[in-house]
């Protein structure tokens, strides 16, 4: 079932990173509509700040920028091995045999 | 006798009962004709029906259909009948069997009009839905045990409070309690284990990845919505619920980011997206409220045809890692079309069904003023777009392609997926049927151009974020690996320290042996020691469960 991958008769048109680079230059232009349809459009808000121009546009931005952030520091600390379970288990099971 | 037997809910556990007798063909009948058949019998009732029975003298209330409880049954009937359709050609005897019993006591629960009823139903649930993770076969039975042992704790702890209310009241109606109620904290803490508040969220996270492809889409739809009507029942406009809503929206969204396995990223933004219905149910306004029923129902939609992706990924690729996938939209363009699909509801895209039901949560926060809140909520909604709306598809079915070349779903689960994407985009595009049936009427529109435009906003920009982080390479990879939660303590420091306190005791036993000869062997025999070493895991098992019970009783007892 598995082909060799990267024959010719395989590629697509987003394996072309000209493509993907396509791809992201239509994200940016839409960013950038969106935040000038801020001029545009009256945005009825019940909090008072998030009338701030581009309110939503930079708080997703920052907001996820910090979430990728904070998690890869949070990785520093609640990564283990995938067996990481399993293992200890293992190992206290073993503890248990050589003592008896 | 007629308000035992005259329940939507004993079709789906009948026909669960009698499923493993029967073969193939007529199981598939059974799966999605039980389901509709109990649907199209609640749609044939009155608005509003209590059935009252005496049982040993104590006045029940065995069915109670209201506004409240119609959606939440309707839900649970019309999700049974979907996944029926996803599971009919894959899903073994007993997990068939296991599952339509399962949403048929998820159904006799919400329509249970008092505490004993539900206790029954209740217990119902977390066997029935524990056999549904063991039906995958013996790599799940300690993730099945662990979540047995959770749901039952759940239900002892309902069972306790009920018996502490019916002490100091004298009744054992489910009405409204809050938190002041007799037996009040007992109850809100056994619905609040099953809605996954925080350190009770660890089941959600360890059982949802250890089931079969389907045992998961089973698992996700029923268990958590019980207890969010649960808790809409008796402790709507609790105002605790509003910080505990708040952090189960948030913390998850950050484990997600860096989980490996798909399914369990998809069990964290479960947590995620009951955040924000605890929420509304603890702001407690008609508007609040409307928005957790319609977010509950739409979730089980948009999170059933995410998971049911990930499982037809799961049944074709034979994982669903993120280190091992990639590319898969080579392989299966349908199912990549319709996670997308799924991804851009759970992040509540326009026109999409979370749209229109997370922005009755979110404007109501807004109007009670709760300022920090709705700002976390907010981060939480462009988090859940972050790991559910792009990393899902993104990591699958995109990134590097890993080679892996297999067939598209099967035409069953493909079925059902569709059908699960047309609610999704149906549902986002006409809301107003939805709106219709919800428990209070509904005097808002969530389709003006500035909501549209601040919405789309906060998800492009986040697009946007994991785009740059993406190409500058600080985005963090997909690593096999397991990332310690909650269940740390439960799964390695206590087991842990029992072994050392073991082996303690059994050196103990040694000195005692040598110093007291036969009159120590007589304190501790030998057949204990045997029992204490071999046992394991069910031995410490049935320990800690009872316990756990004698703690739960003596407690009760105390209070009553």
């Amino acid at each position: 079932m598995n082909k060799p991958i990267g024959s010719d008769n395989d590629r697509r048109w987003l394996d072309e990173p000209r493509n993907v680079d396509r791809v992201v230059h239509t994200l940016y232009a839409i960013c950038a509509v969106t935040v000038l349809l801020d001029f545009v459009v009256q945005r009825h808000e019940t909090l008072d700040f998030a009338h701030w121009f581009g309110f939503y546009a930079w708080y997703g931005f920052v907001a996820c920028t910090g979430l990728v952030l904070a998690a890869k520091l949070l990785r520093v600390f609640v990564k283990r091995p995938e067996d990481y379970y399993e293992r200890a288990r293992r190992s206290r099971g073993e503890r248990m045999k050589t003592e008896r | 006798m007629t308000a035992w037997i005259h329940n939507p809910a004993l079709i789906l556990i009948g026909a669960g009962l009698v499923l493993p007798l029967l073969p193939r063909a007529v199981r598939a009948v059974l799966l999605i004709g039980a389901p509709l058949a109990a649907a199209a019998w609640l749609w044939s009732m009155p608005d509003s029906l209590t059935l009252s029975a005496t049982l040993f003298g104590y006045e029940l209330t065995p069915f109670r259909l209201d506004a409240l409880s119609f959606v939440f049954a309707l839900l649970f009937l019309l999700a049974m009948g979907l996944i029926g359709v996803f599971m009919m050609r894959t899903a073994s005897r007993t997990e068939s069997a296991a599952s339509l019993i399962y949403s048929g006591s998820a159904v006799g629960a919400v329509l249970a009009g008092d505490l004993a009823t539900l206790f029954i139903y209740w217990e119902i649930t977390a066997i029935a839905s524990a056999l549904v993770i063991f039906a995958n076969g013996p790599d799940s039975y300690r993730a099945g045990f662990r979540y047995l042992m959770i749901q039952i704790t759940s239900g002892l702890m309902l069972f306790v409070g009920a018996l502490i209310h019916f002490r100091e009241t004298g009744s054992l109606g489910f009405e409204l309690f809050g938190l002041d109620a007799a037996g009040g904290w007992w109850l809100f803490l056994g619905f609040g284990i099953k809605a996954a508040f925080p350190i009770g969220h660890i089941w959600v996270k360890d059982a949802y990845p250890s089931a079969s492809a389907s045992g998961t889409v089973v698992l996700s739809a029923f268990g958590t919505k019980m207890a969010i009507y649960a808790l809409a029942r008796g402790f709507a406009g609790t105002d605790l619920m509003i910080p505990i809503g708040t952090v189960m929206a948030a913390f998850p969204v950050f484990f997600a980011v860096i989980e490996n396995d798909l399914r369990r990223v998809l069990a964290y933004s479960t947590i995620n997206q009951l955040g924000f219905m605890v929420v509304g149910i603890g702001v407690g306004t008609e508007l609040a409220l409307n928005g957790a029923v319609a977010h509950a129902f739409v979730h089980v939609f948009f999170k059933g045809l995410l998971f049911m992706t990930m499982g037809a990924v799961l049944l074709r690729a034979g994982t669903c890692k993120g280190s091992e996938l990639g590319g898969l939209y080579k392989s299966m363009p349908w199912t990549t079309a319709l996670c997308i699909i799924g991804a851009a509801s759970i992040s509540a895209f326009p026109l999409f069904s979370g749209f229109v039901s997370k922005s009755l949560i979110m404007s109501d926060v807004a109007y009670q003023g709760h300022v920090f809140i709705w700002l976390v909520l907010l981060f939480a909604a462009a988090g859940v777009f972050h790991h559910s709306g792009i990393k899902i598809p993104y990591f699958a079915f995109f990134a590097h392609d890993a080679g892996i070349r297999c067939k598209e779903a099967p035409a069953e689960m493909m079925t059902a997926m569709v059908i699960a994407a047309v609610v999704c985009v149906g549902v986002g595009i006409f809301p107003q049927p939805l709106y219709s049936i919800l428990p209070y009427p509904v005097d808002y529109v969530p389709y003006t151009a500035s909501h549209v435009l601040s919405q789309t906003q906060l998800l492009i920009f986040s697009a946007l974020a994991f785009t740059v982080l993406m190409r500058t390479g600080i985005y963090p990879p997909e690593l096999r690996s397991t990332n310690l939660d909650v269940d740390w303590f439960f799964r390695r420091a206590i087991p842990d320290l029992a072994a050392a306190s073991e082996r303690v005791l059994v050196t103990l036993r040694g000195h005692l042996d040598r110093a007291f000869g036969v009159c120590a062997r007589m304190l501790a025999s030998r057949a204990l020691r045997e029992r204490m070493i071999h046992s394991r895991p069910t031995g410490a098992m049935a320990w800690w469960m009872g316990l756990l019970f004698a703690i739960l009783l003596i407690f009760g007892i105390r209070q009553g």
